[in-house]
């Protein structure tokens, strides 16, 4: 057993912190925020140039071939920055796909990834499915050599961002069934598209979709045509222990700010953290931390298991951090008083972003009920 | 001991109620509605309340000489939960209820001539000059700062967090007046014409990202302000008595009515959120239990505050208990705010930067969405404002337990 980081995933580490510090201090990132596009294209060419856009492919797809623990640490590191560019979203779940996708894919678009010229988003929620992955009426019909496909998608994270989308449809079967669904990948520019951005609480942007009458070539499908149910939940899981990995680099920040804040904060002719029901709250904080980076890892560490194992790890680490993203979120802003409630102060902005990871691909009883049922 | 109204009293609560449904119009439940963080501009809350006025009903707490509505205890908390339950607007608190009573209590002839009436039509909009950027919880450390010179005090410093000073015509400050080894003996209770020379308001954007004017918080600055020395309350360096006095009124209200406004509102949206198979998320026990655990703790906080009103009835006085209504009733309206935005799932992601301007737009997700999350972030400050909550356990722990 050994938790230390490698000498290169250390290098790793180090190469984005100097990214965040150089680009993403505060008035940065609402800079950028605050911008008609939401994102800064300049910072993702930078991705492209540190090589993190292709991370987790293989040599052979042009990638670096890393695992879940160099994914781990770039998000956790895009977790203190609250990096709105989506990473995540294109890079470990679109990325997911497309790895496991057949050479021709592969060929024709992770390279694309790698370049960064393309942005991903996955296009799979719909508004009476709630976190049920399964939960489409989306369809896809195969009309001669083209799929057909009729439907809505909704909350499509970085969705606005995205010239390519990995949708999740409905071939065959009824509404909830686990069987007949298919993952297909959708050009923005398909005729029958139609998307309406808009940005989120959290700084970021999201999309509905409303897919009418699109035709794409039966060679755009991953994997086989009515068994995408396994995948997606892979992808899902994978997807799960990269916000995780996010969320605790917020709880970090989040944790560090309100320590020093009550060294510094004084009230009643002494630092407010010398007040013992704030050091109390402050030591829970820190060890709800302490405790989602273990489930971080556990479950980062986990992804490659048997089904019931990772089914448990993946559930297990979300329903610890949106505990711990909700505690030490709420938390912070109480403890920096009226400053915690306004929008010049970072605080703000970590609260937000961590309340929006809370139910994130499942809230916690989602969560608990997949771990119950995962015997 | 006896649970249930008389039959006048019923009565009386039938009158509130036409009177709600004849007022409480349509458009104002709808511009409500979009608002984040509860405030609906500054023409629709006079509005309401000169209708109150001409009913008779603007205030059911000042005495009947100043034109109070003369309710008794009873008839108080049925109008008080009345409102709360259609949810109609607040009254504004910072002239009806904060100043007004000290002014009543503390101030010359000519104060009250010039002030109360004005309060009661809701001709004049007051906010509260209390905190500053260094004194928070600790309100006896503030600095801004009124030197006596005659016929006027010149005013210096800033205050925080002001409501709706945006609107405001006047505001009521504690100043200091005098450096002494007890902070709190070098207070000054001062009233100021927000359109004096000198004063300047600033909007704070708060997280529930309401735009100007919409914002609910300001700063205000003071740089040479002259006021003119009648407008001091009582004597000088005598505020923290009057302020001690106002703060009684700002804890005294009822929760229960507005807290059991959102389990009805939480109960609707979880009825309108399928979780598939035909069923709605009321159908799912583990956030059904949640609706229940809350409305359990609602009614033990109606049952606190009907044994308060009781006793208000009997002529007793409510002392520092009245912590308890705001330490719990702050706590369960946050969860009220925490299930919604749960209830809601992904359509607690999208963001209306103005709500009141894309009222014409098609909303994302169902209507009442847009408001939900920034109603929960806003909402972290009631645990923060009006003495923080750890202040107020500190007030119970003291001052009830004798810690």
């Amino acid at each position: 057993m050994d938790f230390s980081f490698s000498e290169e995933q250390t290098l790793l580490r180090n190469t984005i912190q100097s990214f965040i510090q150089d680009n993403y201090d505060f008035d940065k990132r609402q800079a950028i925020v605050k911008s008609e596009e939401g994102m800064k294209q300049e910072n993702w060419k930078q991705f492209a140039e540190l090589g993190l856009l292709g991370l987790p492919f293989s040599e052979e797809d042009g990638g670096l071939n890393f695992g879940s623990v160099e994914t781990m640490i770039v998000a956790e590191e895009f977790g203190k920055g609250l990096v709105v560019e989506p990473y995540i979203q294109t890079v470990v779940t679109c990325g997911g796909f497309l790895r496991r996708a057949s050479a021709s894919i592969k060929e024709k678009y992770i390279p694309g990834i790698i370049s960064g010229e393309d942005i991903w988003a996955f296009a799979y929620a719909e508004p009476q499915g709630r976190y049920n992955l399964n939960d489409l009426t989306t369809t896809a019909t195969l009309d001669g050599d083209h799929y057909i496909i009729n439907g809505y998608k909704s909350v499509v994270s970085g969705g606005p961002w995205a010239n390519k989308f990995i949708v999740s449809v409905r071939t065959s079967g009824d509404q909830r069934d686990s069987d007949g669904i298919s993952v297909l990948i959708v050009d923005k520019n398909s005729e029958g598209l139609s998307i309406r951005d808009y940005p989120t609480v959290d700084g970021s942007r999201a999309s509905e979709i409303t897919l009418e009458n699109v035709s794409v070539s039966k060679d755009e499908l991953i994997g086989e045509e009515g068994k995408g149910a396994e995948l997606i939940e892979l992808i899902v899981d994978e997807t799960i222990a990269a916000i995780c990995s996010e969320a605790i680099g917020a709880m970090k920040v989040l944790n560090d700010a309100t320590v020093e804040y009550c060294k510094t904060r004084k009230q009643f002719g002494q630092p407010i953290g010398k007040f013992q029901v704030l050091q109390h709250r402050m030591v829970d904080m820190f060890m709800q931390y302490e405790q989602s980076v273990s489930m971080t890892y556990m479950v980062n560490l986990k992804l490659d298991e048997e089904y019931a194992e990772r089914r448990k790890a993946a559930s297990g680490a979300k329903v610890q951090i949106a505990k711990a993203a909700k505690f030490i979120g709420q938390s912070a802003v109480q403890l920096h008083g009226g400053m915690g409630m306004t929008d010049e102060l970072n605080v703000g902005h970590y609260f937000k972003r961590l309340s929006m990871i809370e139910n994130s691909y499942g809230n916690i009883d989602h969560h608990l009920k997949k771990y119950s049922s995962a015997g | 001991m006896q649970l249930g109204f008389k039959e006048e009293d019923i009565k009386f609560r039938d009158e509130v109620r036409g009177f709600i449904k004849e007022t409480f119009t349509d458009d104002m439940r709808k511009t409500l509605s979009l608002s984040k963080n509860g405030h609906a501009g500054k023409d629709l809350h006079v509005k309401w309340q000169k209708s109150l006025y001409e009913r008779g009903w603007m205030a059911p707490n000042w005495p009947e000489q100043y034109g109070g509505a003369g309710f008794t205890s009873t008839q108080k908390y049925i109008f008080e939960s009345e409102m709360a339950r259609e949810g109609a607007p607040r009254t504004i608190p910072f002239g009806l209820s904060m100043v007004a009573p000290v002014i009543m209590e503390f101030g010359s002839q000519e104060q009250k001539d010039k002030f109360l009436p004005d309060i009661l039509e809701s001709n004049v909009w007051w906010c509260q000059g209390y905190s500053e950027p260094g004194s928070g919880s600790d309100l006896a450390s503030l600095q801004c700062k009124a030197e006596n010179q005659g016929d006027h005090y010149l005013v210096n410093g800033t205050k925080i967090w002001t409501t709706m000073a945006q609107y405001a015509d006047w505001i009521f400050c504690l100043v200091r007046t005098s450096k002494t080894e007890k902070p709190q003996e070098g207070i000054s209770f001062l009233l100021i014409d927000m359109k004096s020379p000198g004063i300047e308001v600033r909007p704070l954007i708060t997280l529930d990202n309401s735009p100007e004017p919409h914002q609910e918080v300001n700063q205000v600055f003071f740089e040479d302000v002259k006021v003119p020395i009648e407008n001091l309350i009582g004597e000088e360096n005598k505020g923290w008595t009057y302020a001690k006095y106002l703060l009684e009124f700002e804890r005294g209200t009822a929760y229960s009515p507005g807290l059991y406004r959102g389990i009805k509102n939480l109960k609707d949206i979880a009825r309108d959120t399928s979780i598939g198979d035909g069923l709605t998320l009321l159908d799912d026990n583990d956030f059904l239990n949640k609706i229940n655990e809350c409305e359990i703790q609602i009614q033990a906080m109606e049952f606190v505050e009907l044994r308060i009103f009781s006793a208000l009835s009997a002529g007793q006085r409510v002392g520092p208990e009245s912590s308890i209504l705001k330490t719990r009733g702050t706590e369960i309206g946050q969860y009220l705010q925490e299930l919604a935005v749960e209830a809601i799932g992904y359509w607690s992601h999208p963001f209306v930067e103005d709500t009141f301007a894309n009222v014409n737009e098609p909303s994302i997700g169902p209507d009442y969405a847009a408001t939900i999350t920034p109603e929960y972030y806003n909402g972290r400050k009631t645990t923060i404002y009006a003495g923080s909550n750890e202040i107020q356990r500190n007030i119970i722990s003291k001052a009830v337990l004798g810690l």
